[in-house]
């Protein structure tokens, strides 16, 4: 199970990193491997305002449909469309090409709720 | 989760190849092993095996057999061959469902009827109360038999292969016949729209022909391949396509039901409902752009945003792209070509209505 070291997490099974003040969020390894062929995404849109928690999307199995949230506050500054065309990017490639949206943050205080990798790894044991 | 599954004979396989396991009409079941859009496209292009334990296995004995069973099934007992199934329904006596089944003739006045697993106990209750007197000998041998079926363009080779040079009977044949000391009961028959075989045996030998198949070419695949397999052939499922309140001319299915036939339990409710003329029909639905993917009981409407039904069954189609689902429509609604939006949490997907099946073989 793929867990970077370099990134947070979330109990819903998201993965952030920072860079600047703008997050990129997508969802781990465990959770593509859960969900298994991902058919479809609902993204946020781009100039959403977003509260941590909130649910701003969906991801889409063939037998599920798995809410998307904010992992943090903030204004969606961007959206990865490419997953319109092929969402199953977030299968092969969940932390890389398959990040799902951006969020320019409004507390960078929000980051330390957030799992390292040994905790999401316990989590998820 | 209130109850406990039951298990099935392959289950020690199941777990060995990673299948996850979910709760299927009372039975712990591999919705997939990986991906299911790989199982049902390996079925599609080579090979799959199922484990079909769970449903229910009825044998019918008797010089009155034929008459008995033509008395409660739909479709026409004495016309069936030796050696052959049908499709055939058991209906209530307002002509409503209560399962839809195989019907197989073997040799010697002997019936052999595969019931769904959701209506088994259901099915054997209803057979025994119109058997008091004894009039057949009827046997309820689920709890003794497991079952696998392998579907596929590959799947003759798979039998070849695994029964050291057997071929398969016809289309819709049976086969019956002792193998390594056991009893197996072979039919040409399946639920994928490709061809194949369903095999029965003890329930010993179950793990032992399922992991045959496996080591000569059949991937393994779980429910959830099944549902879009049967799903794209417009084949209807139990319980979410039919019910005790849908009749099978409602459903499409009226070639299985011989209305010719003196009397069975249901019939002159389907006189009455056809001489009526039908208010509804079960239509298949086809999104004509891709989106999120269309389930049971999304809102099906027709282009000025009225709501003409909900589908009773609907998935991604993975040899279309797109969506697929079945829906009980108004009788004119239901026409092919007729243009209709179903409903995804607030979104209107276009689609329309299309002629059964959804996937046809190039």
């Amino acid at each position: 199970m793929n867990i970077p070291d370099n990134l947070r997490y979330t109990p819903d099974h998201e993965w952030v990193s920072l860079e600047d003040n703008v997050v990129t969020v997508g969802i781990t390894d465990h959770a593509q491997e859960e969900l298994s062929d991902v058919v479809f995404v609902e993204l946020p849109s781009v100039g959403q305002v977003v509260g941590s928690g909130d649910e701003v999307g969906t991801v889409e199995s063939v037998k599920a449909a798995s809410p998307i949230y904010a992992a943090l506050g903030g204004e969606v500054v961007a959206i990865n469309t490419e997953l319109e065309g092929d969402p199953s990017v977030i299968n092969s490639s969940p932390y890389g090409e398959g990040w799902i949206f951006k969020v320019r943050l409004e507390d960078a205080g929000d980051l330390d709720e957030l799992l390292d990798s040994g905790a999401y790894e316990d989590l998820i044991n | 989760m209130s109850g406990e599954l039951k298990e099935t004979p392959l289950r020690e396989v199941h777990l060995e190849l990673g299948g996850r396991m979910v709760g299927f009409a009372g039975w712990d079941m591999p919705i997939r092993y990986g991906s299911i859009l790989e199982e049902h496209q390996a079925v599609r292009e080579a090979a799959g095996v199922f484990d079909i334990s769970h449903m229910g296995q009825f044998f019918v004995e008797g010089g009155e057999a034929v008459d008995w069973l033509d008395g409660l099934l739909t479709n026409n007992v004495d016309n069936l061959e030796e050696g052959k199934g049908h499709y055939t329904f058991l209906l209530n006596d307002k002509g409503g469902i209560i399962d839809d089944l195989i019907l197989y003739r073997l040799q010697g006045e002997s019936f052999l009827l595969v019931v769904n697993a959701a209506k088994s106990a259901e099915d054997f209750a209803w057979l025994k109360a119109y058997n008091k007197e004894g009039v057949v000998a009827l046997q309820d041998r689920s709890e003794e038999m497991a079952g696998i079926a392998v579907q596929g363009p590959r799947a003759t080779d798979v039998y070849f292969r695994m029964m050291g040079g057997r071929t398969l009977p016809g289309r819709n044949g049976v086969d019956e016949f002792e193998m390594e000391g056991q009893r197996i009961l072979v039919c040409r028959t399946g639920y994928t729209g490709e061809d194949g075989f369903e095999l029965f045996c003890g329930v010993g030998g179950g793990a032992h022909w399922f992991r045959s198949t496996l080591d000569d070419g059949a991937r393994a695949c779980g429910l959830g391949a099944r549902d879009s397999l049967r799903l794209e052939m417009c084949y209807p499922l139990n319980g979410s396509d039919l019910s005790p309140e849908r009749t099978p001319l409602e459903a499409g299915l009226g070639f299985f039901v011989d209305l010719e036939k003196e009397s069975f339990v249901g019939r002159e409710a389907l006189a009455a409902q056809k001489s009526n003329g039908l208010t509804e029909r079960l239509a298949a639905v086809k999104c004509l752009e891709p989106g999120p993917p269309i389930r049971p009981g999304c809102a099906v409407l027709d282009r000025e945003g009225h709501e003409l039904g909900r589908l009773t069954s609907g998935t991604l189609s993975p040899s279309l792209g797109v969506g697929i689902g079945l829906a009980y429509l108004p009788w004119e609604a239901a026409r092919v070509g007729a243009a209709l939006a179903v409903e995804v949490r607030g979104r209107m997907i276009p689609a329309e209505v299309v002629k059964k099946p959804f996937y046809k073989k190039a």
